[in-house]
């Protein structure tokens, strides 16, 4: 498992308490699990995504990540519409594995009330929540 | 690797039955009919099924040869936490065999079932007795099926006194089938975390039970092998709100003759009888899941229950307010009949002895492991141990390939990544039956082990060898499933 020191968290996003990741770009916030997550984890297996055109408030349930070692449910960072969701990772779970960021991400959200991301963790409030 | 138990041995290859099947072939000639062939309406009649045609040979070589390819507790130590893996005597399934039990039929009638109906009578009286209860059932398949009818009683006792309530509170360290009991019985569980010595603070629980919540729910020992020593307590702080207390029994084996739940506030308790009184477990179940209850949750109990008449035995179903049949005919009778024979050879002085012996056991490994792997919660601890594999990280080796490296060394891993609360949770229950060279063996094996964890780590990530099949690619087994031979 991997230091804290190679965990690898772009400065683009914001995270939260549970390991997700939240980027927006235009008015679409792209969510996945972060680098830590994905490498406490452990080779993911299954990913169970909602559906498109779900509305899910900040907080909820979106779905699941499994792995050999366990189950995660996974927490939808800003409320929102949930517009695309990855649609290669039932048949390529492993890209959460090795591209979390990018071709690992899991939903694309039209949010609601983009101010929800400020309350989120850049990645210095991040990293101090890790080390406790 | 001197002197342990495991060695390599020729295994056979065996290929699945189908493949060894040849038209025609049969373990017996029948004879060729001496009467006129008389057709069948054509209703009653189909296909026959679909079987491998095989001599008789080819299948006791198939099974023999499977068999060695396992491992169970009559080939060596299956210390698996939480499962009670203790050696079933003999005896239970000679008993299990007489013919007047291994012949009876449920159609019968009590007339004619006097024996079995005295035999469920009498063990029912028998576990009441171990726990302390007024009466019970014996209906229920196994410790899950116990739950749900712990569970649908207490929903049934609710729903007669008019008011439903709409929660359940389970702690972290409850077994992970008590949410999902409680769950299938319409109550929501509110999960609350034990405290910092593994066991639960009454001031958590007095913090979320309030008028609404059904009662809560506690495995005692607890899944980290630690004695719920504040259940008193809990359960005055579940009564005063005029909740219920259910207890999950499945380690009971560590408290027999000395702790009798229903004296300290349990309202409701199952027992594995396939964990606790040595019926065969696993796949060479089927289990039974008895629930003990107080006189508060009597009337509710399934039917038919077995009555005594004078010296006589009925079965009775004119209960009112019974939650009605959890199980065909009267559960896992065969089982029964093991448990029954276990409680009487064993008397109340061996069953009282078996569980200090199971705790003695428990802790002489915890005491003898402590140092050679993490102990997260250090203090005595009742029929099991758990450790964790914070020690041997720092080589990248993990609790799995400690586990897997052990059957090397002749041994049953542990049951590992369980109780959640424990990261990387390495636990042990050697049960009483286990001798002290046994366990002496397997402590020597462990310290091997965390020394090979030292010196040769990408030796125990691939772990094991000697196995007919080693290192299984669980990854690929997960994403892609082959599921049809």
């Amino acid at each position: 498992m991997k230091e804290i020191s190679d965990l690898n968290l772009p400065d683009d996003m914001k995270y939260t308490k549970d390991h997700e990741w939240a980027r927006l770009s235009g008015d679409i916030v792209t969510v996945g699990i972060n680098d830590y997550a994905q490498d406490q984890l452990g080779e993911v297996v299954f990913v169970e995504l909602p559906e498109t055109g779900d509305t899910l408030s900040k907080g909820d349930e979106f779905g699941s990540v499994e792995s050999v070692k366990a189950v995660s449910e996974i927490y939808i960072p800003v409320s929102g519409e949930i517009m695309e969701i990855n649609e290669d990772l039932e048949d390529a779970p492993e890209l959460v594995n090795e591209s979390c960021y990018e071709k690992g991400w899991l939903i694309k959200v039209k949010p609601e009330d983009v101010s929800e991301l400020d309350n989120l963790m850049d990645k210095a409030e991040y990293l101090d929540m890790l080390k406790g | 690797m001197d002197n342990q138990p495991g060695a390599s041995g020729l295994i056979f290859n065996e290929p699945s039955l189908w493949e060894k099947s040849r038209k025609g072939r049969c373990a017996i000639s029948l004879p060729k009919a001496d009467v006129e062939r008389a057709e069948l309406d054509k209703d009653l009649t189909g296909d026959a099924p679909e079987l491998p045609q095989l001599s008789e040979l080819d299948v006791v070589r198939h099974y023999t040869r499977l068999s060695q390819w396992n491992f169970g507790v009559d080939s060596g130590m299956y210390p698996l936490g939480s499962c009670t893996m203790k050696y079933n005597p003999k005896t239970n399934e000679v008993q299990a065999a007489l013919k007047g039990f291994a012949g009876a039929h449920p159609f019968s009638g009590d007339e004619f079932s006097q024996g079995s109906l005295k035999l469920m009578y009498n063990l029912e009286q028998y576990l009441a007795k171990i726990t302390g209860f007024d009466t019970l059932t014996l209906q229920p398949a196994a410790g899950a099926h116990g739950e749900l009818t712990g569970m649908l009683m207490i929903h049934a006792y609710f729903a007669k006194k008019g008011k439903q309530r709409s929660k359940i509170i389970i702690p972290d360290t409850a077994h992970g089938t008590n949410p999902a009991s409680a769950a299938l019985c319409g109550y929501i569980p509110v999960n609350i975390k034990s405290g910092e010595k593994g066991i639960l603070d009454p001031e958590t629980v007095a913090a979320v039970m309030d008028e609404d919540t059904a009662g809560i729910m506690v495995t005692n020992p607890n899944t980290l092998g630690l004695f719920e020593s504040n259940i008193s307590k809990i359960a005055d702080i579940i009564h005063s709100k005029g909740g219920l207390v259910y207890g999950d029994g499945a380690n009971m084996n560590a408290i027999m003759g000395i702790v009798k739940p229903g004296e300290i506030g349990i309202d409701v308790l199952h027992l594995n009888l396939h964990k606790t009184f040595s019926t065969p477990h696993g796949g060479g179940g089927p289990g039974s899941g008895p629930v003990a209850v107080g006189k508060a949750l009597e009337p509710f109990l399934p039917v038919p229950r077995v009555v005594k008449d004078l010296d006589s035995y009925k079965l009775v179903s004119d209960y009112p307010d019974t939650i009605g049949k959890i199980h065909t005919f009267y559960g896992h009778f065969g089982i029964m009949v093991r448990a029954y024979a276990y409680i009487l050879s064993m008397g109340a002085k061996g069953l009282l002895d078996s569980s200090r012996l199971a705790v003695l056991s428990a802790n002489y490994i915890k005491e003898s492991l402590k140092g050679t792997l993490n102990l997260p919660y250090d203090m005595p601890c009742m029929h099991e141990c758990v450790f964790n594999d914070e020690f041997q990280s720092k080589n990248n080796v993990t609790t799995v390939d400690m586990a897997k490296r052990l059957l090397d060394y002749g041994f049953h891993p542990p049951t590992i990544y369980f109780p959640l609360v424990v990261h990387g949770a390495f636990m042990i229950e050697p049960t009483e039956t286990e001798s002290k060279e046994d366990i002496d063996q397997f402590i020597d094996a462990v310290k091997a082990i965390a020394r090979e964890a030292e010196e040769d780590p990408e030796k125990l990530r691939k772990a094991p060898f000697l196995t007919k099949v080693t290192r299984l690619d669980e990854v690929t087994a997960a994403r892609k499933p082959c599921l049809r031979g």
